[in-house]
């Protein structure tokens, strides 16, 4: 066999060693869901038991619909702060503070959650000394999803707004579009499908957070990760499985829309663009 | 032109709106917070509640700083251990990533132009799944009567379960494992914008592919290395849920000694005391972050 052959087929393993690692652990959550033993690690056959039993879990399905409702609302919060961030950040170079804003704007990123946490909570508690509100539960803990979610939407949005051709704009003013007009007209529609991705992302974030919500929640609001997290500690417990598989199918079904979307869109604005320039060569 | 503006004029003309709402809000939810926990670190428990830092008892501000946290932090050998045994942590998890990851961001770079896609999805894939219930997954796998002892056992591998659960060995599983993708994604990026005729130059030269590789390939990618390293060091440092499930009591982790402190023993003033010391350990690794990327930014 040849050197070149030997490299092919060393890089081919390597590669697929490394998704076997990381789809490993997916794939026992899916295939364990459907055991019909209590002892999740035995297997012994078939069955929907976990399911049934996850229908009938009362406090675990009220926490999904509690962190659904958390993730929806956090996520429209940052994909519209992480908007002005990003534009602040990007269409405006010079101004006084922008160093500050752009390090605020990355510090939830790479701050570990339980500092994140920490910080924000015993900041409510002082606002609370002071003027008797909020109190923990809901709003608290959207704060917390909303400025974690801020700061990834604005990395996000971003990324597509150095991409885009700030001539569009100029040329929509030249035409005699007010600001806002140029921004609802122009730049909205060109920045959608960053701001959709910004929000499947900041849904997950918040959706798949633990860590935040238990320092910010209050009595009788628990959300999903923080009941898998009690359970998981205590012990393995099958319907968590069932549970992580209705949610990798629902995301994985998200995510394939989500993609096939967004390529959908760039083919066609690739389209029309060819459009207009044969259009305007005639 | 000098048109004089009222105040409210200019308060809502769109460039001071624009920098206004995030500017207020990542000051009320990002630094206001972050000096809070600087100013409850500086003060002691009270019965409940932390004492007052400012005292106005005579009629006129009296400030008392409260250092015993901190001292309590820098004397107590097991402050100073956990603090030690997280950094070590963190820098294995690197280390094994960056092994891992490399080579795999490498022949990622070097497949084929139209697989390229379809290999990035599917490394992003699993992000979207809950990472809490990876961890939980990898629980499942690693329990003395979990599925790998199961398995290696029913075929004659072993006899007697291996103990790899509540070791360093499942936490430094959980924590590359979750944080590879962090390193594989900025080394790809890099790698697959590696100009190729800097390696067909040296191979005419006579350079050996391996000689060619230490020399080119590595010290170009190196932005891509520190950004991969900064990512996945600089979270690992502070984890808390992969330890807390994995590691069990034995692995000593500065995330959870933060959280007991706060939940397990109400100590607010020494949980914010670990929690600066902690920041000040980021720091460093922040700055040469953000360095590397100025000057990617800048190219």
């Amino acid at each position: 066999m040849s050197q070149a052959t030997n490299n092919k087929i060393f890089s081919n393993l390597w590669m697929i060693a490394v998704y076997l690692f990381l789809y490993l652990p997916i794939f026992t959550l899916v295939v364990y869901s459907f055991n019909d033993s209590k002892l999740i690690s035995t297997w012994t056959h078939a069955s929907l038991r976990w399911y049934e039993a996850l229908i009938k879990d009362d406090d675990l399905i009220s926490a999904v619909l509690l962190s659904l409702k958390i993730a929806g609302i956090s996520a429209l919060m940052s994909v519209f702060f992480g908007t002005f961030t990003a534009f602040a950040l990007n269409r405006y170079k010079r101004f006084k503070g922008r160093t500050l804003l752009s390090s605020m704007s990355s510090m939830p990123l790479v701050m570990p959650d339980v500092i994140v946490g920490l910080s924000l909570l015993l900041m409510i508690i002082s606002v609370q000394h002071w003027l008797g509100f909020p109190e923990k539960g809901l709003f608290t803990i959207l704060l917390g999803h909303a400025l974690l979610g801020t700061a990834y939407a604005a990395v996000v949005v971003t990324s597509r707004l150095r991409e885009m051709d700030s001539k569009l704009d100029e040329a929509a003013m030249d035409l005699g579009c007010k600001p806002w007009q140029v921004f609802y007209l122009v730049t909205l529609p060109l920045l959608l499908p960053a701001l959709i991705s910004a929000f499947l992302l900041t849904f997950t974030l918040s959706f798949d957070d633990v860590v935040l919500s238990s320092f910010l929640s209050g009595p009788g609001y628990s959300t999903m990760p923080m009941v898998i997290f009690s359970r998981a500690r205590l012990g393995l417990n099958p319907t968590i499985n069932a549970v992580a598989t209705v949610t990798i199918v629902v995301v994985t079904f998200a995510v394939i829309a989500s993609s096939f979307y967004t390529s959908h869109q760039a083919r066609k604005r690739k389209r029309e663009e060819a459009q207009a320039y044969s259009d305007s060569n005639k | 032109m000098a048109t004089k503006q009222g105040f409210f004029t200019r308060l809502l003309d769109g460039k001071h709106a624009v920098i206004g709402i995030p500017y207020l809000w990542f000051i009320l939810l990002a630094a206001v917070p972050i000096l809070i926990i600087l100013k409850i670190s500086l003060s002691e428990m009270q019965g409940t509640s932390v004492s007052n830092m400012i005292d106005w008892s005579n009629g006129w501000p009296k400030l008392t700083l409260n250092f015993s946290s901190y001292q309590f932090i820098f004397s107590d050998s097991l402050y100073l251990k956990t603090y030690l045994s997280s950094i070590k942590y963190a820098l294995l998890t690197t280390l094994i990533c960056l092994v891992i990851g490399y080579p795999f961001a490498y022949f990622m770079a070097r497949s084929p132009k139209h697989m390229q896609p379809t290999l990035l999805m599917l490394i992003m894939l699993p992000f979207w799944t809950s990472f809490l219930l990876r961890i939980y997954a990898w629980k499942t796998l690693l329990e003395n009567n979990g599925i790998i002892n199961n398995v290696l056992m029913s075929l004659g591998v072993i006899d007697a379960p291996l103990q790899m659960m509540n070791t360093p060995f499942s936490l430094m599983i959980g924590m590359v494992y979750s944080y590879l993708p962090f390193m594989i994604l900025p080394l790809y990026a890099n790698l697959s914008k590696l100009d190729m005729r800097y390696l067909e130059a040296a191979a005419d030269l006579g350079t050996s592919p391996f000689k060619a590789f230490w020399l080119i390939t590595v010290p170009l990618s190196k932005a891509g290395i520190i950004a991969g390293s900064m990512l996945v060091f600089i979270p690992t440092i502070g984890e808390y849920v992969i330890p807390e499930l994995l590691g069990g009591s034995s692995t000593l982790m500065i995330g959870r000694v933060l959280w007991n402190e706060f939940f397990s023993n109400n100590d607010w003033p020494m949980a914010s005391a670990v929690a600066v010391v902690m920041i000040l350990l980021i720091l460093v690794p922040m700055a040469i972050y953000n360095k590397s990327q100025a000057e990617a930014e800048m190219k």
